[in-house]
């Protein structure tokens, strides 16, 4: 009956074929004729295996996600302001964005920092930094995420020693590192090492964090930035597992005992302006998790097996064009990741397509997290898209999806190799470009750019770096070098190389050098004698 | 206008500094590669001496400097003066990336061609290096 309805002329539609962002076919209905063979199985219930529900029993009936703004640019000191005025205006945790010289380990008088110091994140180059940038902030009552990678052995250092001065021992801090380097090769493109050395510290970090900091996610396995750089959710969710996948048989041929690290194993995904296709994602990455962790990493403890994510609304759908468009594409970006189940959010601000948020942009975007949480009803029960039979088919398909990635990577010998083969590299290539052709040949409309556009827009006032915070930045590491024993950090960067050489785990001497103020710059370059650094031979 | 020649318009999209987001570039290098064009991509962390010798190197019409990191204002300068320096002062120099409004006036004083910020679309980009490198190269 509906089959013959939608023949007729005034039924027409408007596409020939419709598609989710990623490409996925999006039928003309879907009702119960694919609904889930085996929901108990396949969807089960929130808190338990698969935890495709969520992976608690509540969700946010018992505790909201996270309010976690990412911020930092300039000197410690503007950024710990920042960080005050997002905690005062209601933000739950801290999330901390560090700029180009520190993610990629040169400290700020290096030659290659000029320009660039605390451009796109906060300059930190030794303890005394990281002391500041916390002036106030008591860590035993807050959870801190940090966005770094290659050298994020050092910055967690510097926290921990951090957390030491204010009487907070390790055991009880809180909180995220990103670590995740394999999507460094891939997508974020900030290292430091060749990829074996910098997965040894990846392991060591799991390693130690593992027997010090049970309360401490020391990686987040990242998705977000293999969609920035214009993967399909299919890619994002199949890469981000797979790398995943590739740090656990890592930390068991170490040796450890999977119980004991998985649980602390956090992921990081892209909340993107298809708002379903996301939710599936979101879903079907907490089923494969759970599957594969019990059976193929022998996982026996339900806290290994279940998925938990941060996300970040899709900083490359906001338009520089009619900048007040991307309140209403975070909202439903934002939307997207709490129907999906997300445990800690950040949003995005209206005027970031050119710059960092000003406090206004940023307040916005606090409160968008806010509305959502008490005004919109969304968070009042888990899972309230869990049954319908679109959800459930796309996250079955996202699922399947992914499977045929592992398939193919695997058949290339294992991520580490596929990454130096560019196979995820070239995937995420040709995705963009495909995307990018159909903003081009307006088969996908992007409002405000391709169609609804509008001539002669005031530009909107954005965040001006002042140039010289560089100078600032400087003369304190100036301070710091000038302060310190310097007959002691030359014993403890010794001491850091001889260790490189070995396979001792190297967050002992990082923390020993952090302690007594080597920088950053002066760490990485002291590894990088032993494992030398990293370039990569681009395809495009 | 120069039929005989053939020569292809030769183009390097480089990514100067610590900026690591090349989404844009490659997008930039492959469409310019699929109009007919040499394409030299430096691939990521260039300093400003690198891009200006590989811009020497292959004798190139143009150069497509790609930034996201906010440090524009110290790193395109410093390109086009070493460009300057070494007597090269008929390739066309464009730029892509996060760029304020307030600052194109700046970079366009410095002798860059065009600023391309979010939000431009590809066959423009594409057309207008395909004009601006003919002019020089046939000039």
């Amino acid at each position: 009956m509906a089959i013959e309805s939608r023949e007729k002329p005034e039924y027409k539609e408007r596409e020939a074929q419709f598609s989710t962002m990623s490409g996925q076919p999006i039928e003309p209905l879907y009702g119960p004729e694919v609904a889930p063979q085996d929901p108990e199985a396949t969807i089960g219930e929130p808190g338990e295996y698969p935890f495709t529900r969520g992976p608690y029993p509540s969700m946010y009936r018992g505790r909201l996600w996270t309010m976690r703004q990412f911020a930092g640019f300039g000197t410690v000191e503007e950024t710990n302001e920042r960080f005050h005025y997002l905690l005062d205006h209601g933000q739950t945790g801290l999330s901390t964005a560090f700029d180009m010289p520190t993610l990629m380990g040169y400290d700020s008088d290096h030659v290659r920092s000029l320009g660039e110091v605390g451009r796109e994140g906060v300059a930190v180059d030794s303890l005394d930094d990281m002391e500041q940038l916390f002036e106030g902030i008591p860590l035993g009552g807050v959870t801190t995420s940090m966005t770094i990678n290659a050298p994020a052995a050092i910055l967690l250092a510097f926290y921990v020693l951090v957390g030491e001065r204010q009487g907070v021992p390790p055991e009880k801090l809180g909180g995220t590192i990103q670590t995740d380097i394999l999507k460094e090769y891939i997508a974020q493109k900030e290292w430091c090492f060749p990829i074996e050395p910098a997965m040894r510290l990846v392991t060591d970090m799991i390693e130690w964090c593992s027997a010090n900091m049970p309360r401490w996610h020391p990686v987040s396995i990242s998705g977000y930035h293999i969609r920035e750089a214009g993967s399909t959710a299919q890619q994002e969710l199949a890469f981000t597992l797979k790398d995943g996948f590739t740090y656990v048989e890592r930390a068991l041929e170490r040796g450890l005992d999977v119980d004991d690290f998985a649980p602390r194993l956090s992921f990081f995904f892209n909340a993107h302006i298809d708002f379903f296709e996301e939710i599936a994602k979101y879903r079907a990455a907490r089923r494969i998790w759970a599957r594969e962790m019990r059976d193929a990493y022998g996982a026996r403890r339900e806290e290994s097996m279940r998925l938990r994510f941060h996300a970040q609304t899709a900083g490359v759908s906001l338009t520089a064009q009619q900048p007040l468009n991307n309140v209403v594409r975070t909202s439903l970006e934002a939307l997207a990741a709490v129907l999906g189940g997300a445990q800690s959010l950040h949003t995005n601000s209206f005027d970031e397509a050119l710059a960092l948020p000003t406090e206004e942009a940023v307040r916005v975007a606090l409160r968008t997290q806010q509305i959502i949480a008490f005004e919109s009803g969304a968070p009042s029960t888990p899972d309230p898209l869990g049954g319908s039979w679109f959800v459930e088919k796309l996250t079955d398909e996202m699922e399947q999806a992914a499977y045929e990635y592992f398939a193919r990577i695997d058949e290339l010998g294992g991520m580490v190799e596929a990454i130096r083969r560019n196979f995820p590299q070239r995937e995420i290539a040709d995705a963009a470009f495909t995307y990018q052709r159909e903003v081009d040949e307006r088969k996908r409309i992007v409002v405000g750019v391709n169609d609804f556009a509008q001539e002669g827009e005031e530009p909107t006032p954005i965040l001006r770096i002042d140039p010289a915070l560089e100078r600032k930045q400087v003369d304190r590491l100036a301070a710091t070098r000038a302060s310190r024993d310097g007959v002691a950090v030359e014993g403890a960067l010794a001491e850091l190389k001889r260790a490189a050489a070995t396979e001792e785990n190297l967050m002992p001497p990082i923390i020993a050098a952090a302690r007594v103020r080597a920088t950053e710059g002066e760490m990485i370059a002291a590894m990088q004698e032993v494992f030398g650094t990293y370039t990569e031979s681009p395809v495009f | 206008m120069s039929t005989a020649t053939a020569r292809k318009i030769r183009v390097v999209v480089a990514k100067p500094g610590l900026d690591g987001h090349d989404r844009g570039a490659k997008i930039i290098a492959r469409a310019l590669r699929d109009a007919g064009m040499e394409v030299i991509y430096t691939g990521l962390h260039q300093t400003p001496e690198q891009i200006a010798e590989t811009v020497i190197q292959e004798d190139a019409d143009a150069v497509g400097l790609s930034i996201l990191s906010g440090a524009h204002m110290t790193l395109v300068p410093k390109v086009v003066a070493l460009l300057a320096e070494q007597g090269v002062d008929d390739v066309l120099v464009t730029v892509g990336g996060t760029i304020p409004a307030e600052d194109i006036p700046e970079l366009e004083k410095l002798g860059v061609a065009a600023v391309f910020t979010p939000g431009a679309g590809t066959d423009e980009i594409v057309e207008f290096i395909r004009k601006g490198a003919a002019e020089r190269h046939d000039a």
